[in-house]
């Protein structure tokens, strides 16, 4: 079926900030979907409130309206826009309840806009529990014995019915939030009241626990007429039990025989067509291990991170063809963009082996419970492609960068056997280490099977891995041996570590065998047909097929890896816009990355994309082949930056600013040196390496100071010490991993933060704009509200903001990006840091000021001048926009994370509010990121002393609102005897009725919790601010904050009355 | 034990040697099925021919004997990337290393299984040995130059007639866990009654499971049965199953077809069949470069235009320019290379397919044209698009 004509303008809804279960994956699909309507000639309006990704760019859709996914915002852009058709289901849950929620209020029936590729009923039969459960009885497709509850008592029961362990599950939730394992009455109660508040419904399916099967999940999609294919099945290494977003993930399934696979892939397609299902769809099943038995788990009618994935792991553009089956066509109609020969219509399969790891937030949050369950907790993945299981596996294990490399990294040895059979019970990020441990000390497979019931083939892959530990402690390292633990993908750096050898040493001897990866493609029909945009992956047993290309210019761009806390999608924004940019001016592209979820990981990017691991010796396998002219690392954030040593030593030149440039910025004498010769002020402080030293230098500055280790993102491991204690404390945590580079200490100085990225050319310096953030200094610039133009500092603190910028890009020899941090205490501003790559913040102010940062450091890299590309250097004149940066944080899904802010970055993503004031703009701010207030008009605050003050203004003014205050004793005097009418509580360990019961009473709207300076300690200040984000109540932790939100409520213009923006046209 | 693949080309893989140790010159072709190595193995269609899975981790389930598709292995090697050396699956009964050594077929493991899919993609299926012995090209040129399938069938085809009864025969013959899976397309018990004469080229165990799960009474005949014999008996339909080799080396076969055709019966053929009822009636086959041997394979239904993914195994096609309309028209084409995939016969009660609706590895989507057949069975022509 042709394309359907009355298809001429449809409104695309992104996913919004990047939240734990909802990440950079819809940036991907949505980029691919705004791609593929473009393409058919159909324009094509975008909605999304991230202004970090790269689909709310102008170049990917016609109009782009970066504002609050609200209904109320959504209908007022479409009555602006007046779109013929609408898709809902590119940007995860939350695109498909808005669509949900416009089509059963029927607006968009009565402004005659047709919702595309899936139908409301649709959704509703795969959403909804009870329809879904009754849909699949009706066509036989068995799921788990299950009851929708919607309160307590019933869910008790049924618990009681089909006996413990249950499982729960609350409907329309993102990343299974709020669901969980019950073992007996207590957590069931505890788990389902949390999920009843959690779900937009108020429902939760209470299930029979089918922990221990394996997981298998189809990708599925349909056209119209009712062709449907698998994409591609998965199998989790972690059996039900564990969410498929936090397990390791393997494409294909390896230990299904033909009658399994085809059974679950007919069972997929006998769903997918009951549920009249138009584009993708992810189908995930339980299937009993030793019997054909199965249930269907869930069904999510749209592309999703598993689609990222499948489509990744196959070369099978799953959002791109569901856009195309949207639009009328069907699978046989449109072509296979990697070989050009096929048709969508023809089932990718693979000849390797596809591994994926989730990237874990716990480094962050130290206090979190590493314990995976049913409720996802990972902020990113990485995936690896090899020629075999092992491969896979130890590529993806060094493509975390969290410090692991083999299955050693994580050391278990202490323990003794019993000891380790007891920690296999644990269900947690280390898993699989402690199998192999388990493994080394003798415990057999089966028995380690019996606990964890990871199949016995994943376990014996494991073995197979410490039996090459082994060999290589035990056995000269020969030829063989070597070429055996390199087809295992060993890096040499393990290898030299286990053989006792050099790391130069075991590269000499790889030179001297001819022991060279080489590369494969993903061709997505197994070499079947010649592909034209292939992409490649490394091995080390074949032959190669990545041909050097001689271009006249060839550029490596490297990409940033798994999206982390503190690196998100900003620097794939920055990675795929320099790519398009290096492209636009001849060169021939390279990308290197690993994340499946990322733009910059699609076919089509880059000229050539190698999906591999981002460590210096993976990077060299590709330079050897295809010898680019130079390599970017500005873009990729700091897993790019990490590898320039490397690159100068492969012979790579760095394009744009260069490495001693970069290391002079984190030298702390080097800088320190370059700022006094250019009289620019910053606090106090110095390099140290032990806590003695840090402590010596902490006691010189005076308390409070800020402890920092060099060289990280989003302020790892950064603190505000009190004490020698906390220093000492701190010590010890920065120093649990290896130090390459000193640890920084810096007297700690209050005021107003500011932040500039800039583009330099060498000579002259764009200055886009000057950004404010809300929350004073202490806290994390990625975790403040960032307002841009900066309203409330003086013209000469902007003017000596632009001149230092201008001086420390030139003393720094700044060729492209440079990221600037200021501290402004009245008129005086200090230099907090200076980074010369791209941040967080580049695509967030290159979109409210309409400048293509990205683009212009591109092209001043390859050697043009800002005046050449038409600009006129220094500070730009501000827009006529207040545009606000809003940080969103995942706090509900990890258990147990402290999440008070402070110098340590906690925001898994951002949202923006625009508008023509300030308070508009706040509000819309808010409003994106979730805070939709009032709903009971009652808020608790408990601040610390120094804040008492504040809290007295920020009272009187909730008060004048109409809200009624509760507060802590102190707390509650301290308002009291400035007049503010406050409600005393008891602290927890008081006398009920306590502040804890007041929240869990769930008629709290806002918890004001400012926690003592430093690492909070009180039991009490911890309890209730997890309490509080565990049942869906907003928490404050600092008083800046507070105020913008008061602020933002006096203001609150109803949501209706708001005015999108189109960014298109800044 | 190192070992050696040696193509027709003069390229030479070396691996490593399991099964059985035995030299073989084959015909060398590939599979691109993720999974299914033992329905592929035991395929009477893969006589003759030396098999390389494009997948490169072999035997992870091991050997489940349910899943046979014929009493024996057929291919005379496998070859392969790697082997597993721990299979798993609940019903495993053994691993692919100890079935090929009793089943005496040899195999080569380790080596690049792509850049050896790779050359059959570029230059065409060719012969090779499969040897543990050092030999120089010259040696074996002419040995491999001289290598043909040669007339295969009969040596796949079961040596005397015999019958299954309906579906409670089955319980019997095939394993309970097998009942247990989902049963692929199969509905309800339509064929109670009818009578099936299956030609037995080489066929899949699926295809009279197939037949019989829905109730049929299934009588399988040696290869060379005559016409007459199987007229005699009076099916309510014919059967022409899959199976190795040239359709054209089928001479005497190709003149029994003719005569079932000219009889009324209603006639269903899979794969060989569908190329030998062509011959039979005027159409030309030819080979094709590399064929088609996979799980994935898209076919369009070129009545309703709906598209199926189908398991393939061919390395002949049915020649669509030489088609006379009179006789037959296109009933289903390949959707990537637009090769025939089925045809309906003009004013006969006979289609037949090139694919595998029996799967067995592959997609079980286009079973339901054993329905069909049950249908056309019972009610004639109309039913053949319906």
């Amino acid at each position: 079926m042709p394309k359907n004509p009355n298809v001429k303008k449809v409104l695309v809804i992104g996913s919004g900030p990047i939240v734990i279960g909802q990440a950079a994956e819809f940036d991907y699909a949505g980029t691919q979907a705004c791609r593929s309507l473009k393409e058919e000639g159909v324009e094509v309006v975008l909605v999304n409130s991230n202004p970090a990704t790269i689909m709310t760019d102008k170049d990917i859709a016609d109009e782009v309206y970066i504002e609050p996914l609200t209904a109320a915002v959504l209908e007022k852009i479409i009555e602006k826009e007046k779109p013929d058709s609408l898709l809902p289901n590119m940007g995860g849950q939350a695109g498909l309840n808005l669509g949900m929620e416009l089509a059963e209020s029927g607006f968009l029936a009565s402004h005659n806009v047709t919702l595309l590729g899936t139908t409301a009923e649709t959704i509703r039969k795969a959403e909804d529990r009870l329809e879904f459960k009754e849909t699949m009885e009706k066509i036989g497709e068995p799921c788990a014995a299950s009851l929708v509850v919607e309160n307590i008592p019933d869910g008790v029961a049924f618990a009681a019915q089909i006996g413990y362990p249950v499982v729960l599950r609350p409907a329309y939730t993102l990343g299974g939030s709020g669901g969980g394992i019950a073992h007996d009455q207590a957590q069931l109660e505890e788990i389902l009241a949390n999920g009843l508040r959690l779900s937009r419904v108020g429902q939760v399916l209470v299930e029979r626990c089918i922990a221990g099967w394996k997981e298998i999940e189809y990708e599925v999609i349909r056209d119209a007429v009712g062709n449907c294919i698998t994409v591609c099945n998965m199998e989790n290494l972690d059996p039900v039990g564990v969410h498929t977003g936090d397990s390791i993930v393997v494409a294909p399934s390896q230990t299904l025989s033909d009658k399994e696979y085809q059974m679950l892939r007919s069972s997929a397609l006998n769903i997918i067509n009951e549920l009249k299902i138009t584009g993708g769809c992810n189908v995930q099943f339980a299937l009993h291990p030793t019997s054909f038995e199965y249930c269907v788990i869930e069904v999510n009618p749209r592309v999703s991170r598993s689609s990222a994935l499948a489509s990744k792991a196959t070369g099978y553009p799953i959002a791109k063809v569901a856009a195309k089956i949207a639009l009328g066509y069907t699978l046989d109609e449109i072509k296979n963009a990697i070989t050009g020969k096929t048709y969508a219509s023809f089932e990718p399969t693979l000849d390797y082996c596809v591994v994926k790891i989730p990237r874990l937030p716990f480094d962050k949050f130290i206090t979190a419970k590493r314990t995976l369950t049913t409720q996802m907790k990972a902020t990113g993945e990485v995936m690896s492609i090899c020629s075999n299981f092992e491969g896979g596996l130890m590529k993806a294990i060094r493509s975390l960068e969290q410090h692991v490399d083999s299955l050693r990294s994580y050391d278990f040895t202490a323990l003794d056997r019993e000891e380790l059979l007891e920690r296999l019970e644990v269900v947690d990020d280390q898993r699989i280490w402690v199998i192999a441990e388990a493994i080394r000390k003798g415990i057999s497979q089966e028995q380690i099977h019996d606990i964890t019931k990871v199949d016995l083939w994943f376990i014996d892959k494991i073995a197979i891995l410490t039996e090459m530990e082994e060999r290589l402690e035990k056995e000269p390292l020969t030829e063989e041996l070597l070429r055996e633990a390199k087809r295992m993908e060993f890096p040499d750096n393990v290898i030299a570590q286990l053989s006792g050898k050099s790391q130069e040493e075991v590269h000499a001897l790889r030179e001297q065998y001819k022991i060279f990866a080489a590369f494969k493609m993903v061709d997505t029909c197994a070499a079947e047909f010649e592909a034209s945009t292939p992409y490649y992956y490394s091995i080390y047993d074949g032959e190669n097929e990545a041909i050097e290309t001689r271009p006249d210019k060839k550029v490596l761009v490297l990409g940033s890896g798994p999206i982390r806390i503190g690196q998100g999608v900003e620097f794939d924004y920055c990675s795929v816009h320099a790519t398009w940019a290096f492209a636009r001016a001849g060169y021939e592209t390279i990308i290197i990355n690993n994340n499946p979820e990322t733009v910059s990981t699609d076919f089509d990017i880059a000229d050539k994309l190698y999906f591999e691991p981002l460590t210096p010796e993976d990077v060299e396998n590709v330079v050897r082949i295809e010898k680019p002219d130079g390599a970017v690392v500005q873009f990729g954030g700091q897993t790019a930056i990490k590898l320039t040593e490397s690159l100068m030593k492969m012979g790579v030149p760095i394009l744009g600013t260069k490495a001693e440039d970069v290391d002079a910025a984190e030298d702390r004498e080097l800088f320190d040196k370059i700022l006094e010769d250019n009289n620019i002020p910053r606090a106090a402080g110095g390099t140290v390496y032990t806590a003695e030293e840090a402590k010596e230098v902490a006691n010189r500055l005076g308390y409070p100071v800020l402890v920092r280790p060099s060289y990280v993102l989003g302020g790892q491991g950064m603190q505000i010490a009190l004490s020698d204690q906390e220093i000492e404390e701190f010590m010890a945590v920065i120093n649990r991993y290896a130090q390459d580079h000193p640890i920084l200490v810096d007297k700690y100085l209050m005021g107003k933060e500011l932040e500039v990225d800039a583009v330099c050319d060498g000579t002259d310096i764009l200055i886009p704009g000057i950004m404010e953030h809300i929350e004073r200094t202490g806290v994390h610039s990625g975790d403040s509200i960032s307002v841009y133009p900066a309203p409330t500092v003086s013209d000469k603190v902007k003017a000596t903001i632009a001149d230092y910028s201008y001086k420390l890009a030139k003393a720094l020899h700044v060729v492209g990006l440079i990221n600037i941090q200021f501290i402004a205490v009245g008129e005086e501003v200090y230099i907090i840091e200076v980074n010369p790559r791209s941040s967080r913040t580049v695509p967030y102010i290159s979109k409210v000021t309409g400048i293509p940062i990205v683009d212009l450091a591109t092209q001043v890299i390859i050697g043009k001048t800002i005046r050449e590309l038409g600009y006129e250097p220094g500070l730009q004149k501000e827009a006529d926009y207040m545009a606000i940066k809003m940080p969103v944080f995942s706090f509900e899904k990890i258990r147990g994370a402290e999440i008070s802010l402070g110098p340590e970055m906690k925001s898994t993503g951002e949202c923006l509010g625009i508008a023509k004031d300030f308070k508009e703009a706040l509000y819309k701010a808010f409003l994106g990121a979730g805070v939709r207030l009032p709903k009971y008009k009652q808020i608790i605050i408990t601040v610390k002393d120094a804040d008492k003050g504040e809290a007295i203004e920020v009272g009187r003014r909730f008060e004048a609102l109409g809200y009624t205050i509760y507060a802590t004793r102190s707390t509650a005097k301290a308002l009291q005897d400035a007049g503010v009418k406050a409600r005393k509580v008891n602290k927890i360990s008081q006398e009920s009725p306590t502040v804890m019961d007041l929240i869990l009473g769930h008629k709290i709207d806002l918890v004001i919790d400012t926690p003592t300076q430093g690492r909070d300690k009180s039991r009490d200040g911890f309890l209730i601010r997890r309490t509080a984000i565990e049942t869906g109540v907003n928490c404050i932790t600092a008083m800046d904050t507070a105020k913008a939100l008061v602020t933002s409520l006096e203001n609150a213009e109803r949501e209706d009355q708001l005015t999108p923006v189109n960014i298109a046209e800044i | 034990m190192k070992a050696y693949l040696i193509l027709e080309d003069g390229t030479v893989f070396e691996g490593t040697h399991f099964g059985a140790d035995r030299e073989v010159v084959s015909e060398i072709v590939f599979n691109t099925s993720m999974a299914g190595y033992l329905e592929v193995l035991t395929d009477p269609s893969y006589a003759g021919q030396a098999v390389c899975m494009t997948y490169p981790l072999i035997g992870n389930y091991g050997i489940c004997r349910a899943d046979m598709e014929s009493k024996k292995a057929w291919p005379d090697a496998l070859i392969v990337r790697e082997l597993s050396r721990t299979p798993s699956n609940f019903r495993s009964d053994c691993s692919i290393q100890d079935f090929l050594n009793e089943q005496a077929v040899p195999g080569i493991a380790g080596i690049d299984t792509r850049a050896l899919t790779r050359i059959l993609r570029e230059k065409g299926t060719m012969n090779g040995m499969i040897t543990t012995k050092e030999h120089s090209f010259a040696e074996v040129e002419p040995q491999l130059k001289a290598y043909t399938t040669g007339k295969v069938v009969e040596k796949v085809t079961c040596k005397e007639a015999y019958t299954l009864a309906g579906a409670t025969e089955l319980m019997k013959r095939w394993d309970e866990n097998d009942l247990k899976a989902k049963p692929g397309t199969v509905q309800e018990l339509n064929g109670t009654g009818l009578k099936v004469a299956l030609m037995d080229f080489g066929a899949k165990e699926n295809i009279i499971r197939s037949l019989v799960q829905r109730g049929c009474e299934v009588t399988v005949y040696p290869a060379l049965t005559s016409a007459k014999e199987i007229l005699e008996a009076k099916p309510d339909g014919i059967m022409l199953s899959n199976g190795p080799g040239d359709p054209k080396e089928c001479t005497s076969i190709i003149q029994e077809i003719r005569k079932l055709y000219d009889s009324d019966t209603p006639i269903f053929a899979i794969c060989l069949g569908h190329q030998l009822m062509a011959l039979a009636t005027g159409a030309d086959t030819h080979k094709m470069k590399y064929g088609h041997r996979g799980g994935n394979h898209p076919v369009k239904d070129l009545a309703t235009g709906r598209v199926y993914i189908s398991s393939q195994n061919h390395g002949y096609v049915v020649d669509t320019d030489r088609l006379d309309a009179a006789v037959a028209v296109p009933a289903f084409e390949n959707v990537n290379d637009k090769t025939n995939e089925g045809l309906r016969y003009t004013g006969k009660k006979i289609f037949t397919v090139q694919f595998h609706p029996e799967a067995c590895p592959g997609p079980q989507d286009t079973g339901f044209l054993f329905d069909r057949f049950i249908r056309m069975m019972k009610e004639g022509e109309v039913a053949i698009n319906a």
